[in-house]
């Protein structure tokens, strides 16, 4: 975690998969977290702001797989994966 | 000089110390591997050769960009950058080809060798390879959607031994997407159509069918002996299934996966990769994921994302090329985009983690919610079709409304029973014209629509709501076989 996130706010810049794309009614949102928020932040803020999101969803920063205690970082792409079950 | 992370590979681990990220200070690429060899000096033989060139095999990205040359000085890094060391397994296959010990007992015909040429020309491949693919036993659970391309792409590359299983029979709203099957075989069962289609297509391979659903009970003896398994299921019980069962067994397995207009695919199982439950430890909660037959899905897609699962398998048979294991596929239809994301072996994974606490197969209807009993819409009062049928009968008073589109209505409808057509999305606007001192019915296709239905007339205070249970598929079944089903 940098100083300045610390300190202040940082905004990641979420994008939604699959169902959930049309749950959040868009592709794209940015949230404003509290600078040292974890991915689980970042899940819990979503389900009070998008309770209509399924739960069950992955996470990944930047191009990797983030679990639950990931530290989120100012600019953070984060992407939110639903499961899918079709073939 | 930038603060830069280093991101090493699962196989070099151990030579650096355990860590899958160094932190270095550095101006240049070439200057933080130096400083990461500098730490760790049993990196430095698997990264460079003698020369200091970076060995073959080893690829090395700053970001998305590919950094071949470290003498591209110019590549200047800053604070946060990312470098990652990705090995590439051309030339020496890191993964045991599953067929390799059995292709050596392996022959060709003349005319098998003119059928496979085009393979044969290749140096990847060769004859070897394509005795490897001949020794190769595949097993394809699901000749649907994703199972119709892989199976045709593998029954025509010459996999000697391909399994299917499949109890469905062939409906005509398959035929938009699952290429196995054509318009003469609706209502006969998929594994006729599929067999029929793949030895007409390569009369050389051996397909063996095995007409059951893939349950606790059957899929460790159904599973066992097979070299790979490629996941083509459309629900999540099997797929939890199969990735426990291929983990038990040690078998890898392509995993595919589609909603609408996008996919997944990744390879799963394999010993250092990650599985399905590294990923997705938990299934979502029942209803909330929609399947195909729910949710609908762009007939072209499961063409892509079951042709990336066949050639998965190819590779791994073959032993060729970076397998996609530790990475998730994804793949937007309407973007036209693939991006990837690095899924690592999750340590605490139930099933593949250090001290897995799942070590045999458990009942995966009630691990997804889907138990005897346990209903999605429980928490909405509902009436069954023939109940409905009853009260239709009955001359009870009630009012139905159907909450499908208008193109669902045109392929069958309960008007007899009384039904009204009001699409789900036009209900809130048009709620002024139901009648508060009725009995409603709400109806859709599988009852999941007009659950939603029932949930918010119940908000907006109605209060003698019902859901028709199974909707108008129920109805088809258990009052009028002769209506039209979709
Ligand atoms: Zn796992």
């Amino acid at each position: 975690m940098s100083r300045i996130a610390a300190r202040g706010m940082i905004t990641v810049d979420v994008r939604f998969f699959a169902v959930l794309r049309e749950r959040a009614g868009g592709e794209r949102r940015r949230v404003e977290l509290p600078g040292g928020s974890t991915v689980a932040a970042l899940r819990a803020h979503l389900r009070e702001r998008l309770p209509e999101l399924p739960e069950g969803y992955a996470v990944a920063v930047g191009r990797a797989y983030a679990a639950s205690e990931h530290v989120l970082e100012d600019g953070d792409e984060v992407a939110l994966i639903p499961p899918v079950s079709g073939g | 000089m930038a603060r830069v992370s280093i991101r090493v590979p699962t196989p070099l681990r151990s030579f650096a110390g355990g860590r899958s990220e160094t932190e270095v200070r550095a101006a240049t690429v070439a200057e933080a591997l130096e400083r990461l060899t500098e730490q760790h000096g049993a990196l430095r033989d698997h990264l460079f050769t003698e020369e200091g060139e970076l060995r073959r095999f080893v690829n090395v990205y700053l970001g998305d960009r590919s950094i071949r040359n470290l003498g591209e000085g110019g590549v200047g890094l800053s604070d946060g950058d990312e470098i990652r060391i990705v090995p590439s397994i051309a030339g020496g296959a890191p993964v045991a080809s599953p067929a390799a010990e059995r292709s050596g007992a392996v022959d060709f015909s003349p005319d098998e060798l003119r059928r496979y040429s085009r393979h044969l020309m290749i140096p990847e491949v060769g004859y070897g390879g394509q005795a490897r693919l001949k020794a190769a036993r595949v097993l394809l659970v699901g000749a649907g959607g994703l199972g119709s391309p892989a199976a045709l792409y593998l029954a025509a590359a010459g996999v000697g031994t391909l399994g299917l299983v499949d109890r469905d029979v062939v409906d005509i709203t398959n035929l938009q997407r699952q290429l196995l099957h054509d318009t003469d075989s609706v209502g006969a069962p998929k594994l006729d159509s599929a067999r029929r289609r793949l030895e007409a297509l390569n009369p050389e391979i051996d397909v063996r069918t095995f007409e059951t659903r893939l349950i606790s009970d059957n899929a460790l003896e159904v599973l066992d002996g097979w070299d790979l398994v490629v996941d083509g299921s459309d629900n999540f019980p099997t797929r939890y299934l199969v990735n426990d069962a291929c983990v038990f067994l040690g078998i890898p397995f392509v995993y595919g996966a589609i909603y609408r207009f996008e996919g997944q695919a990744s390879l799963f199982g394999l010993e250092d990769g990650p599985c399905y439950r590294c990923l997705f430890p938990e299934p979502p909660p029942p209803g909330l994921v929609p399947s195909c037959a729910d949710a609908g899905v762009l007939g072209v897609l499961p063409g892509i994302i079951g042709t990336v699962q066949a050639i998965e398998a190819v590779k791994l048979i073959l032993g060729r090329g970076r397998p996609l294991s530790g990475r998730l596929l994804l793949f937007d239809a309407l973007g036209m985009e693939f991006r990837e994301v690095e899924v690592e072996k999750d340590p605490d994974c139930p099933v593949c983690g250090e001290h897995p606490t799942l070590t045999e197969l458990i009942d995966y209807e009630v691990f997804c919610g889907l138990g005897a009993g346990a209903s999605v819409d429980a928490d909405v009062p509902s009436i069954g079709a023939e109940q409905l049928a009853r009260w239709s009968r009955g001359g009870e008073r009630y009012q139905l409304i159907d909450v499908r589109e208008p193109y669902e209505w045109r392929i069958c409808n309960l008007e007899s029973a009384g039904a009204r057509l009001i699409p789900l999305g036009e209900l809130p606007e048009k709620i002024g014209e139901l009648d508060r001192e009725a009995t409603l019915v709400l109806q859709c296709r599988s009852g999941s629509r007009s659950a939603d239905a029932v949930r918010l007339l119940r908000r907006e205070g109605f209060e003698d709501v019902f859901n028709l249970e199974g909707g108008i598929l129920a109805w088809a079944r258990d009052v009028d076989p002769s209506m039209p089903t979709y």
